[in-house]
């Protein structure tokens, strides 16, 4: 009797541990496999076109957190299914296809676009239709007027104020500080956006402005603005370029046998830029970089690793995550924070959700309760050394013994 | 007020710049003089080659002067391919036109399909390479592009002018008619012709590789400034074609040295609705 009375509870403790070990160690769609008809979410990305380099990015992120979300428990439980359409790059395209995902498709929520433009346009869209819209991508905040978009990204309200003085921060720390500008930029309405922050912020802070120049964008031949910024001859080079622009500027330096004291770019392509030996010392901005402290955060290892087995599978030349990939991580993240919070697949009760509550991102802690729906600006300073970019500033997010490099 | 180094020194990028636009311009402006066909497919077939280079250059270590032995030739028989198409079909100027824009665009998704939207920068130890001369510095890269393009461009004039074939391609391009009953089998010279400027295409690609950056949609940067040189340039006329380049590619850099970099687009259209209004008898 004491024996079966004491091997009875001792079997349902066996039963229970390995009933834990099987839910723990088996894979996550054996967990929560969610089920019934899926929540269908539409979005277009430039699949296309001049953005395309970019938004190939974002698509590969959407599908490992569209996947991620499914191992979990999708949305309330339904599988969710992402109803993703080209935008060709084109803003009028993207308005109309944001348009049929609403109104033909019939879709339950809508995820925004890669860029400003086409971002502008889906909101528009979004607004008339009454439905939430999550970007990480539109670097001019205060063009974000609806109060049910939210930004995936921590630019903060203002970035044409912060960016630039988290970058002059960083300058004034060097034991010699510079004392003259160059500010080059793309006429891409966010990079010329921030330029002009730039070049106000650099001369409140008594940082020259001895040359100020925009070029179109595209613009193919980097020769006679080179041989400008190389008779300028200042302390620091801030570039606002896109793509490439960076290394070909920093190339035709060379052939004048220039070279910047300090650079910084604004939107380079990240492997390349880190790649060249003319990128060596070369400084951006980022959110987040796979490297430690951002690595230890929830979910972050994973996704990382997904992310470049996906990319390198694309034949995407620079397949580490970065911001870029980030932010399409972080916007699914809202929306999934939204729904279940909000317990409901309605927009209203999801933005209502939002304003009130943070969200737990691959950024951090997101808020959405200030101008714009924006939270705090997050920007930080990365520079490339060693062909790797490295978080430098602020300095409690660079890893042990990687110190900002000036000239 | 910019200094003269930096005026000198724009001068020679622009002029170099220019050379790509003349070359580039060869091709075009041959197929629309001579042939009556406006080919917009050497824009593609041009980055098709620079991709090719690109390739051949970043996974077998191949040196673009070699992949440009492989590369143009394939570029000449494309060309002949195409005449063959143009001639079948009976394609005539603006019908050639659509056309050979339809066949960009294909070419165009092709590219994407295979290397993707995303930018490829050919890399190479003498891409920065320059000679300094006084105070000025001449990119090596850019100006062996310039001295190609013009020993193609002077080999092409004399070719038209004093040889046999050119002479006939010529007199086919005045009258077809009249050359023909002088006995010029203008099919087969124009054969001939379709492959050569397409070959040139295949030549700016290599260069391209070199010098540019690599997205399928930058086939499309070029055009309006190379339509440009064409016309300027006049149809047909090689040498035409090169001066006009480097003139649009001085023009644009200058622009940019002492005006803003913004304004250098608005030169080369500026520069063709001037000489279009002044009509020149040379034009």
């Amino acid at each position: 009797m004491i024996d079966r009375m004491s091997a009875w509870p001792r079997r349902r403790v066996l039963a229970g541990m390995v009933g834990a070990t099987a839910a723990l160690g088996a894979p996550a769609i054996l967990r929560a496999a969610p089920s019934g008809k899926p929540v269908r979410v539409g979005g277009t990305l430039s699949l296309t076109g001049f953005l395309a380099q970019t938004a190939v990015i974002h698509k590969i992120a959407a599908e490992i957190m569209v996947e991620e979300i499914n191992g979990r428990n999708g949305f309330l439980g339904r599988p969710v299914e992402y109803v993703l359409l080209d935008d060709q790059s084109k803003p009028e395209v993207a308005r109309s296809l944001y348009e049929k995902l609403i109104t033909v498709d019939k879709v339950d929520l809508i995820q925004g676009p890669y860029a400003t433009a086409p971002i502008l346009a889906a909101m528009g869209v979004a607004q008339r239709y009454g439905k939430v819209i999550i970007q990480s991508s539109m670097g001019i905040p205060k063009m974000q007027t609806y109060d049910m978009a939210f930004p995936a990204t921590p630019f903060g309200p203002e970035p044409q104020k912060t960016y630039p003085n988290v970058i002059l921060d960083a300058m004034a720390s060097l034991p010699t500080p510079p004392k003259t500008i160059v500010i080059l930029t793309s006429k891409f309405p966010s990079a010329q956006f921030m330029a002009q922050g730039m070049r106000e912020e650099s001369g409140k802070r008594g940082v020259n402005v001895v040359l100020y120049l925009e070029y179109e964008s595209g613009n193919r031949d980097f020769g006679a603005i080179a041989a400008r910024v190389k008779e300028a001859n200042a302390d620091f080079l801030w570039v606002g370029s896109l793509g490439l622009e960076s290394n070909q500027l920093l190339e035709a330096l060379r052939k004048l046998d220039y070279t910047p004291k300090n650079s910084f770019h604004l939107y380079p392509a990240p492997g390349p830029l880190a790649l060249s030996p003319d990128g060596k010392n070369a400084l951006c901005s980022t959110f987040l970089e796979p490297a430690e402290p951002f690595m230890s955060r929830p979910g972050v290892a994973r996704q990382a690793a997904a992310y470049k087995e996906r990319a390198t599978k694309a034949n995407l030349p620079y397949a580490i995550i970065d911001a870029q990939a980030a932010g399409m991580i972080s916007e699914w993240q809202i929306l999934e924070a939204g729904v279940n919070g909000a317990k409901s697949l309605e927009d209203k009760a999801i933005a209502a959700f939002l304003k009130k509550n943070t969200v737990d991102t691959i950024y951090g802690t997101l808020r959405f309760d200030g101008l714009y729906n924006h939270g705090n600006a997050e920007q930080l300073i990365k520079q490339v050394q060693g062909g790797e970019w490295k978080v430098v500033w602020p300095t409690k997010y660079a890893a042990p013994g990687v110190k900002l490099i000036g000239s | 007020m910019p200094s003269a180094t930096l005026l000198g020194q724009a001068l020679i990028s622009g002029v170099l710049a220019g050379g790509m636009y003349g070359l580039l311009a060869l091709g075009l402006s041959l197929s629309w003089g001579l042939l009556r066909l406006v080919n917009l497919s050497y824009f593609a077939l041009a980055f098709l080659a620079a991709y090719l280079t690109y390739e051949l250059g970043t996974t077998y270590h191949v040196e673009p002067w070699w992949s440009a032995v492989l590369i143009v030739p394939s570029m000449v028989a494309i060309g002949v391919v195409q005449y063959w198409v143009f001639d079948k079909f009976k394609v005539n100027e603006l019908a050639s036109l659509l056309i050979t824009f339809s066949f960009a665009v294909i070419l165009e998704v092709v590219i994407q399909l295979y290397w993707t939207a995303d930018y490829r920068r050919f890399e190479t130890h003498y891409s920065t390479l320059s000679i300094k001369a006084g105070p000025f510095y001449i990119p090596v890269l850019e100006l062996v592009l310039c001295l190609v393009a013009g020993a193609l461009a002077w080999g092409t004039w004399l070719w038209l002018r004093k040889t046999y074939v050119g002479k006939a391609l010529r007199a086919s391009a005045e009258d077809a008619d009249i050359a023909a009953a002088y006995g010029v089998d203008h099919k087969k010279l124009a054969y001939l012709l379709s492959g050569i400027s397409a070959g040139y295409a295949g030549v700016a690609g290599t260069f391209i590789a070199l010098i540019a950056t690599l997205a399928p949609a930058q086939i499309w940067a070029w055009l309006g400034v190379v339509f440009a040189v064409v016309i300027i340039g006049r149809l047909g006329n090689p040498l035409g074609a090169l001066f006009a380049g480097m003139a649009i590619g001085a023009s644009e850099s200058l622009a940019m040295a002492v005006m803003s970099p913004a304004w250098a687009p608005v030169v080369s259209f500026s520069v063709l609705i001037v000489i279009l209004l002044w009509d020149p008898d040379w034009l």
